[in-house]
Order: C-alpha cells, then sequence, then structure tokens
C-alpha cells in the first residue's frame, strides 16, 4: 500500500474529499446500473406470474422440474 | 454461418445464451471492478505533478472510453436495424443507452471533480467536456425518444436515427484535445507511438479500460434479458419462464 496510515489514505494530502467523493459516485452509479436490469426482469416475472395465477389457478399450479 | 444469423434472431436462444455468459462475466467482473479500484485509490504512486488527484483518472478514463466505444455498439445497433429490420439490434440499441449515459455521467462528473484541484474550477465550457456533455444528451435523448412513441417500430426507427445522426459527434470528441486550445490534457496512451505514463499507472489504467469494457458488456445482456422478457410476454417460453419464476 502506497499509505502509511488510514487517516494519510484519507486525507490523500488535501485531495481525499475530491478523490473519496469521485470514487463514491462512481461506484453508486455503477451499483444502480447493474441491480436496474435484474430488477426490472425479477419484477416483470412476477407480475406475470401473479396474472398467470389469477387466471388459471388450476392449471399451473404446479410448474414442471427440470 | 447462416444458422448463426438465424439463432440470433431467436429471442429464447439470446436470452439463455445471454444468461450462461452472464453467469460468470458478472462476478468476474465485479471481482476485477473491486480490484482496479482499491489498486488505484491505495496501491498506486501519487503523480508528481497533480499529488493524489490524478487517481480518479482510474474512473475517469475507462468510463469516457466505453462511453465513446458504447456509442459506436448503439449506432451500428441502430443502423443494422434501419437496414436489415433485425429486432435483436434495436433490442440491442435500445439497451445501450442507459448505460452510455451512466458512463458519460460518471466521466463529466469524475472530471468536474478532478478539474477542481487542478485546474481550479468544476466546469469549463472547453470543447472536449462541452462534446462529452452532448454526448449525455444524445444518451438521454434516445432513452427518452423511445418513450415518448406508442409505436414501438416507430420509435425503434427515430432513435436510430438520432444515434446515426449523433455519430458526428464522437470524432469532434477524440479530436478536441488537438483541434482546440483546452484545458483537457491530450491522450497520455497512444498506439502509435511511446505512451507519455508511466508502467505502473498505466497497468492499473489497462485493467480498469478493460473492467469497464466487460462491465459495459454485462450491463448490455442484462438490459437485453429483461427488454427481450417484455417484449416477448406473450410467447410460451416466457409464460413458461414466469411459472417457473413463481415456484
Amino acid at each position: 500500500m502506497y499509505f502509511d496510515s488510514l487517516s494519510a489514505a484519507l486525507s490523500m494530502d488535501g485531495h481525499g474529499a475530491y478523490v473519496w467523493s469521485a470514487y463514491a459516485i462512481s461506484l453508486l452509479v455503477l451499483v444502480l446500473l447493474v441491480r436496474a436490469p435484474r430488477r426490472r426482469q425479477q419484477m416483470f416475472l412476477r407480475q406475470l406470474a401473479g396474472e398467470q395465477k389469477r387466471r388459471q389457478p388450476g392449471l399451473t399450479a404446479k410448474p414442471e422440474v427440470e | 454461418m447462416w444458422s448463426f444469423f438465424h439463432k440470433l434472431g431467436s429471442p429464447p436462444w439470446l436470452f439463455r445464451i445471454a444468461g450462461s455468459i452472464l453467469r460468470w462475466l458478472l462476478p468476474v467482473t465485479l471481482v476485477a471492478l473491486a480490484v482496479g479500484l482499491v489498486w488505484g485509490l491505495l496501491f498506486t504512486a501519487p503523480d508528481f505533478r497533480q499529488g493524489n488527484s490524478y487517481r480518479i483518472i482510474y474512473i475517469h478514463v475507462p468510463a469516457a472510453v466505453v462511453a465513446l466505444a458504447g456509442y459506436y455498439v448503439m449506432a451500428i445497433a441502430g443502423a443494422v436495424s434501419l437496414i436489415w429490420k433485425m429486432k435483436m439490434a434495436d433490442v440491442a440499441m435500445k439497451a445501450c443507452a442507459p448505460i452510455g449515459a451512466a458512463l458519460t455521467f460518471i466521466a463529466l462528473v469524475t472530471g468536474s471533480i478532478w478539474g477542481k484541484p487542478t485546474w481550479g474550477t468544476w466546469w469549463v465550457w472547453d470543447a472536449r467536456i462541452t462534446s462529452m456533455l452532448i454526448l449525455l444528451f444524445l444518451y438521454l435523448g434516445v432513452v427518452a425518444l423511445y418513450e415518448a412513441y406508442d409505436n414501438k417500430e416507430a420509435a425503434g426507427k427515430a432513435c436510430a436515427v438520432l444515434s446515426l445522426v449523433g455519430m458526428v459527434n464522437i470524432p469532434i470528441i477524440y479530436k478536441s484535445v488537438d483541434w482546440w486550445y483546452s484545458l483537457h490534457q491530450p491522450a497520455s496512451i497512444k498506439f502509435t507511438g511511446e505512451s507519455t505514463i508511466d508502467p505502473s499507472m498505466l497497468y492499473p489504467l489497462l485493467w480498469m479500460i478493460v473492467t469497464f469494457y466487460a462491465l459495459f458488456t454485462c450491463c448490455l445482456l442484462m438490459n437485453m434479458r429483461a427488454e427481450l422478457l417484455e417484449r416477448e410476454a406473450r410467447t410460451n417460453w416466457v409464460k413458461k419462464l414466469a411459472a417457473e419464476n413463481r415456484a
């Protein structure tokens, strides 16, 4: 590691606030970017499954096991 | 060869293949991202002129590079869907837009934060920065235009045209630091001639660029999968998937 201590790593000779905030904001955006499609897909499948259940409660009660 | 193209047009096949690629590519990418972030933040030496603020480069440059590359993917997919009416190309084009917008946003925000300690200002209306801002608006424009139409076929056409027209912006972004007097520094990594960056900084930077490419690919595949499901909501394979999901 380049820095001697945690406080040195946090302050980065006065540039810490800039560097850490840039990394934090980017990481936040990336996390949202990766999570969005998964959530969208799960919500869609859940909604579709709910519709199926309402339409034909008896027919699709037992899904096929693969 | 032709059977490959035929399969490429098949939504359930594409959905499944994308899923099996993501199963290993996504975890590998996320680990690589964590490694790259820690490497750039804590394990590289500071720049002799800019000090520690230069560490932002490990996000700023990869995000900007892939934001530009993503635009090629979007515009080419748009062209393919316009010319050959390939539905999957339309799906790919739509999937690119939010990823490109997020990466361009990251490039602009990190650049702005980097600018404050280095240039003494958060923002300048400089050629490179302004053309990147236009890139952000192009990406957001494609997202918004798609949502603005009820007829998705017309929406796809309009977005494809917009992304092709927007291609004009790409060489401007590349060349902006050479054509105009700019605060932004020119490229340090060159394919021809010697790079003006030390190997100890180059390796983590290349690592992050590759990681961002992989991340773009993952997000593209995930967005395409979600989009495919919604478009194919009435088909049997999606219904079956929903039934399995319920179990």
